[in-house]
């Protein structure tokens, strides 16, 4: 139906696109500790050995563990298997809230305590209106 | 093959099609805007930030659809050897390239109040800039090549290396940990945004399309009128 010219140019395409796709998953698959935003606290508990490198652990503010000092605030990142405590003295970002996802950047003092330069408040993918919420919480 | 692909039936729409696009534009524009901005309800946790996502979202659905359109279409003209793909995809493309920048830019000011940061090195972030990228060679590369047989070639080569990033920025959020949340809105599971919040959402997104569409529609007339001051009668 079509001719010979148009199959090879088609398979030309097609040649390229496999060869870059698999490339490209090579190279991410290879770099994924560098494409990741942040470390979970398990991961940081598997950490062989500690350097002065500043990274960022990511996880929930555990429930009530939000404490304000006169100059600093201290919490706990959790992912429900493995915690770490945090230090941190700055600006907070309107979202930190117990329960909630939170991004500390700084460095580790050992694999428990962490010293935080910098918090962001990572959000979920939920939306809904404050009424919503308030009947979702009643039930 | 590509018979219904007459000039002057074409020119005939395009000429006359963008002043009912426009009107529709408009209209479509107000009620998302009225729906985004008054109607619909603050989120209960960022509260008026949320409006934001009625422009940030339906920007980068655009501009992701835009540049796979536009890859798709290079690689059809490119096999069939059929210039109008090229002609249909590179008058798509400045739109695609416009959306890209709006959703990084609304996503920085997002970002700012709701993050506390203006900018972050994750994965899905970095990838859009990267589409950018991609957007601006092939706009480039429109302009700095004389020969048309040159511009196929390069800009077919730019899309599909482009292509590949589009998918790695769909589940970007989903394969490594980023600061940027998951996606809500899921065709085969439940979305997780509430449906008060879900059709403004949509009907901003219907006006981004149309206003690439009339974009789309005015481009492509130039190109046709390109073609009819150089004397040939077909494609």
């Amino acid at each position: 139906m079509y001719g010979r010219k148009v199959k090879l140019r088609f398979l030309f395409i097609l040649l390229i696109l496999t060869t870059l796709i698999l490339s490209v998953f090579l190279v991410l698959k290879s770099l994924e500790e560098n494409v990741v935003y942040f470390q979970s606290p398990s991961e940081i508990k598997e950490i062989s050995e500690l350097d002065k490198k500043k990274i960022r652990v990511g996880g929930m503010v555990k429930k009530s563990s939000i404490f304000f000092t006169s100059n600093e605030v201290k919490f706990i990142i959790t992912d429900f298997k493995n915690e770490i405590n945090v230090t941190y003295s700055g600006a907070i970002p309107n979202l930190f809230e117990e329960g909630k996802g939170v991004v500390a950047e700084g460095f580790l003092k050992d694999r428990n305590f962490f010293s935080a330069t910098k918090i962001l408040a990572k959000h979920d993918e939920n939306y809904m209106p404050p009424e919503v919420k308030e009947a979702l919480g009643n039930k | 093959m590509f018979k219904f692909f007459e000039p002057n039936k074409i020119f005939q729409i395009t000429s006359k099609a963008p002043k009912y696009v426009l009107l529709l534009f408009i209209i479509v524009l107000s009620i998302g805007l009225t729906e985004a901005l008054f109607l619909s309800p603050e989120d209960y946790k960022q509260s008026d930030a949320v409006r934001i996502m009625y422009v940030h979202v339906p920007a980068a659905w655009i501009s992701l659809g835009i540049f796979t359109s536009v890859t798709f279409l290079s690689i059809f003209g490119f096999i069939f050897k059929n210039k109008n793909f090229f002609l249909i995809a590179k008058s798509l493309a400045p739109s695609g390239f416009v959306f890209n920048i709006i959703a990084l830019v609304t996503g920085a000011i997002w970002g700012k109040p709701t993050w506390g940061t203006w900018w972050a090195w994750d994965a899905r972030i970095t990838s859009m800039l990267i589409l950018l990228l991609f957007y601006a060679m092939y706009l480039i590369s429109w302009r700095i090549y004389e020969t048309e047989e040159k511009v196929f070639k390069i800009t077919t080569f730019i899309t599909i290396l482009g292509i590949i990033n589009v998918p790695i920025i769909k589940y970007s959020v989903d394969w490594w940990n980023t600061l940027h949340q998951p996606a809500s809105i899921n065709i085969l599971s439940k979305s997780t945004i509430h449906s008060s919040m879900l059709y403004p959402l949509l009907i901003m997104t219907a006006a981004f399309a149309l206003f690439s569409l009339l974009i789309f529609l005015m481009k492509y007339n130039t190109e046709l009128i390109k073609i009819k001051n150089k004397g040939l009668d077909r494609l």
